[in-house]
């Protein structure tokens, strides 16, 4: 019998009512009295010297307050990047000044040139069309390898070249590693590439400045992942603003994929032209927008070699990776080519040596920072694209190749630098090849033959590594933060609970998976806990959603502090049962003496702790509050494995998604609805990325591809129904609740499954393709069939 | 600017908009019913989907002043007369076919409009109609469903085969 409430239960989103009746509070529901719009004008052009900006006609247009350029921001403090990477030479990284508004010049499509100020959007948008500009192009590099050249034209003047780091991962073992490589029996080499996505929330980012005289104070309304983030990284570093006179809101959001965790240039430029001007300033993205100033994400481009011994044994894995960083380090942009792929580089797999090279590379184009999965897609992509390419030339079945090579003891100390606490790699294949029903995938191929059509299975596994944290670790990677999360547990005096968390939700059901936790720790109903989230003002810390991490360690916290909960009120029961502390029992939602009928309610304690008529003031104080800080000792590990089927029409090339299954482990699981919605997102991402998608430039650094008429996002008619299964669970060991966090899975494990499967379907049909870049195009297809 | 009137989920509504001003900002910014959302700026994205005269209509695609006189409703108007959910909205909810809810009014609407014309569509005349709306948190997979069971038919098996 499915539970009805508490851990493991389907619960139902509360938080869906308000979004299914057009009662939800996004931010550009939010409107101000005297509010004033923001419209930015910028640059079309992707490199180039401004030589002259004339702002006097604009200023006259009519409702026009005020425009801003460069000059305005001389002395104000750039965008920070909040990850320092450090070469493999031991030298820092190079890390460019990331002005609020262009200054000198622009360099990338996108970057912002002038802000004009008036009191509607409309007008706003006019008086930019009226701003004079004069800028003198520059030949822009867009290519990575081309920026590497002596004589590439340099993105920033006082950086010597285009190079940000040269990072080796683990230096140390290379030498071992281009040994094994040397003395390999086989030797499968892959160059590949991972194309540059744009993470496209639904909701595009806004941001409404607003300042109060009479207290000094600035707050923020944005679209943001972790407003705590936002507050530190504005307040401190661009705009000098101490955290007590600053509060960061971030109400309903609309989707995020990573996209909204980066302290981006609208923000500060809303908070900065508030307190300039004495009103509320709000600026919308249009989409057009969003696609040239929202970071972008992924953009590698891999050379992979697999190693392997004579009875197929894996031996060694060596990667060189040029990452793009676009035009400045947004961020936490350099983490993600680096500590987010390097460590992954091992995958399920027990292999001895592994080298990663990376080279980040700035060009001019949009910033590139993470994106759902973030550096794990791209090393999973790789190395299992690797994979099923070293079975089909030693001829043997991708699956037992895998297998053959899969991590089967825990702990496993990889070679990169990461260990993994538990995991059961052969168990979620089995899960796999039963629910995708991998035995009738012959008759199903004969099927589609039959109709002329060409049918490919892909199969892979997949790790990563999330929940992330823990600081004492990503301190030593560069981290210039701490990773921790945050709660605090306010039992109201009638027993109800306001938990408030510095997790973020933005489509993931905190609202709803979080009380859950509660209740089955405490006994008592979901709807007798409410999650406070997303406001600097009423929630104590937090470092909000990403990399999967909201219920492994912010969840984690909102567990430590219940537990300091329920310490306190059995002190209390205690007392009003006249027993002793160590004899009482909370179940149910009561107090109970052991060994006894003696009871006291839930309320009844909760009560008393805020109406201390009969109370031990003499130990205890009065209230029922408790904080915890949460930073765990470990990512955690979440591992899985996918299946995918395909047709390919030989005739056209199109590909369509016949059948697609996850069976992943994501230890213990609070609400199984949630994760399997996480899963079919990530999925359709995964989708997305190897057939449809890509965030294109031409040479000269324009983006081709900047609206939905370009950009192919997946829609419903290009996505099956998934067979998902998260069965196989292998707790957790370093947090309380075991889970290991499901966000991003779809998304890493899902673009090689559907690559692998068109290369087998084209091996069908006679077509001995080694490889095909995403997104796999009709005409992409079609072009490799011709070969 | 120009004065324009219509009736919004029954009830007499007016304001002003200028003669670029397009349906969505009208709903949005002189009506003040925040629940129909924007999410791009090419009639792509769906979110903003409302029914005018009964039809399922891209609020982006028309002007205000387009709509004089005509009969609108939005996503505000969708609940039951004693504020239930309706079988549509519920569906959504029973089968999780919503996380970030920024799409869910207009897929709401269009999934409304879909039903209205054909009562117990397939799975892929589902998901041709709602080729539309695009959904970046779902994968579409409980969407679909939702629509399914909102038609009365068992959307779990469905979906399995």
């Amino acid at each position: 019998m499915p539970k009805d409430h508490g851990i493991g239960a389907a619960s139902k989103r509360r938080e869906d009512v308000r979004f299914l009746t057009g009662t939800g509070n996004y931010t550009d529901d939010i409107n101000l009295p005297r509010q004033l719009y923001v419209h930015f004008l910028r640059s079309d052009i992707a490199h180039g010297e401004i030589r002259h900006i004339d702002t006097s006609d604009a200023e006259g247009m009519p409702g026009v307050k005020r425009v801003f350029t460069g000059k305005d921001f001389e002395g104000v403090g750039g965008l920070p990047c909040g990850w320092q990477v450090t070469d493999k030479h031991g030298q820092p990284m190079q890390e460019p000044a990331h002005p609020v508004i262009a200054q000198g010049k622009v360099r990338h499509v996108g970057e912002i040139l002038a802000a004009v100020v008036a009191d509607s959007r409309e007008r706003a948008r006019d008086a930019a069309e009226a701003i004079e500009f004069d800028i003198a192009e520059l030949p822009a590099v867009v290519d990575m390898k081309a920026a590497l050249a002596d004589d590439a034209p340099k993105v920033h003047d006082d950086l010597d070249g285009n190079l940000c780091y040269d990072w080796g991962f683990v230096e140390e073992n290379r030498a071992k590693v281009d040994a094994a490589i040397r003395e390999a029996a086989h030797v499968t080499t892959l160059e590949l590439v991972n194309n540059r996505l744009v993470a496209n929330p639904m909701e595009p980012r806004v941001a409404v400045g607003d300042y109060s005289r009479a207290d000094d104070q600035s707050t923020l309304y944005t679209t943001s992942q972790n407003p705590h983030v936002i507050r530190l990284l504005m307040g401190a570093f661009v705009l000098g603003i101490p955290e007590h006179k600053l509060r960061v809101v971030a109400p309903d959001v609309g989707g995020g994929f990573g996209s909204k965790i980066f302290h981006y240039a609208e923000e500060a430029f809303c908070t900065f032209a508030a307190r300039q001007l004495g009103r509320p300033v709000k600026w919308t993205s249009t989409r057009s927008e969003a696609f040239m100033s929202d970071a972008h994400g992924r953009d590698h481009v891999t050379k992979i070699e697999l190693a392997l011994d004579a009875e197929n044994n894996f031996t060694a894995i060596r990667t060189e990776t040029h990452a793009n960083m676009g035009a400045y380090l947004s961020t936490f942009a350099p983490s993600v080519p680096t500590w987010l792929h390097g460590t992954l580089m091992a995958g399920n797999y027990r292999t001895p040596n592994i080298y990663v090279n990376v080279k980040a590379v700035f060009t001019n184009t949009v910033p590139v920072d993470a994106y759902r999965g973030a550096g794990r897609p791209e090393a999973t992509f790789q190395l299992e694209r690797v994979i099923d390419k070293a079975a089909r030339e030693l001829g043997v079945d991708p699956i037992a190749l895998r297998r053959q090579n899969f991590v089967t003891e825990f702990p496993y100390a990889t070679p990169v630098a990461v260990e993994y606490d538990t995991g059961d790699y052969n168990a979620t294949m089995d899960k796999l090849e039963e629910i995708a029903d991998i035995e009738g995938f012959e008759a199903r191929r004969r099927e589609s033959e039959a109709k002329g059509k060409l049918r490919g299975l892909g199969v892979n596994a997949y790790i990563e590594a999330c929940g992330i944290a823990p600081s004492n670790l990503v301190g030593q990677l560069g981290a210039r933060a701490g990773l921790y999360d945050a709660a605090t547990v306010r039992v109201n005096a009638t027993g109800s609970i306001s938990v408030m968390v510095g997790a973020h939700s933005h489509g993931q059901g905190h609202e709803t998976s979080f009380p859950q936790v509660i209740s089955e720790m405490l006994g008592i109903g979901e709807d007798q806990v409410e999650i406070v989230h997303g406001d600097t003002s009423k929630i104590p810390f937090g470092m909000g959603t990403y990399g999967s991490r909201s219920l492994a360690v912010c969840g984690s916290a909102m567990v430590r502090a219940t537990e300091k909960v329920v310490a306190k009120a059995k002190k209390i029961a205690a007392h009003l049962l006249e027993a002793a502390e160590a004899d009482i029992e909370l179940r149910d939602g009561k107090f109970t003496v052991a060994g006894t009928d003696k009871e006291v309610a839930w309320g009844d304690v909760t009560l008393a702790a805020y109406v201390p008529h009969n109370y031990p003031l003499e130990d205890i104080e009065p209230g029922l509050e408790e904080t915890a800080f949460y930073d765990p000792a470990n990512f955690t590990y979440p591992a899985g494995a996918y299946a995918c089927e395909v047709e390919v029409d030989p005739e056209t090339g199109k590909v369509t998604i016949e059948r697609f299954a996850a069976a992943d482990d994501f230890g213990n699981v609070i609400n199984p609805m949630i994760v399997d919605g996480q899963v079919h997102g990530g999925i359709a991402q995964g989708i997305g990325q190897a057939l449809l998608e890509n965030c294109a430039y031409d040479e000269t650094g324009q983006l081709v591809s900047a609206s939905y008429m370009d950009y192919a996002m997946p829609r419903a008619d290009d996505v099956p129904f998934y067979a998902v299964d998260h069965s196989c669970q292998t707790p957790c060991t370093h947090n309380p609740l075991g889970v290991k966090g499901c966000g991003e899975a779809g998304a890493i494990g899902s673009p090689p499954t559907i690559v692998n499967a068109v290369i087998d379907a084209l091996h069908s049909g006679g077509h001995k393709v080694g490889h095909i870049d995403m997104p796999l195009t009709p005409a992409r297809v079609w072009a490799a069939m011709q070969d | 600017m120009t004065k324009v009137s219509m009736t919004v989920n029954g009830e007499a509504a007016e304001g002003e908009a200028e003669g670029r001003t397009l349906l969505v900002e009208f709903l949005r910014e002189e009506l003040g019913l925040t629940g129909t959302h924007v999410g791009c700026d090419t009639s792509q994205c769906g979110a903003c989907v409302v029914h005018v005269d009964g039809k399922a209509v891209k609020a982006c695609t028309i002007f205000a002043l387009e709509a004089e006189g005509a009969e609108v409703r939005t996503i505000e108007g969708m609940a039951n007369p004693d504020g239930s959910l309706t079988v549509v909205q519920q569906a959504f909810q029973d089968h999780h076919g919503l996380q970030c809810g920024f799409c869910t009014p207009g897929m709401v609407m269009s999934a409304a409009a879909l039903l209205e014309e054909n009562p117990r569509p397939s799975e892929a005349e589902i998901r041709d109609y709602l080729e539309g709306n695009i959904c970046r948190c779902t994968g579409y997979h409980n969407i679909v469903k939702a629509v399914l069971a909102a038609s009365g038919q068992d959307a779990d098996r469905i979906a399995a085969e």
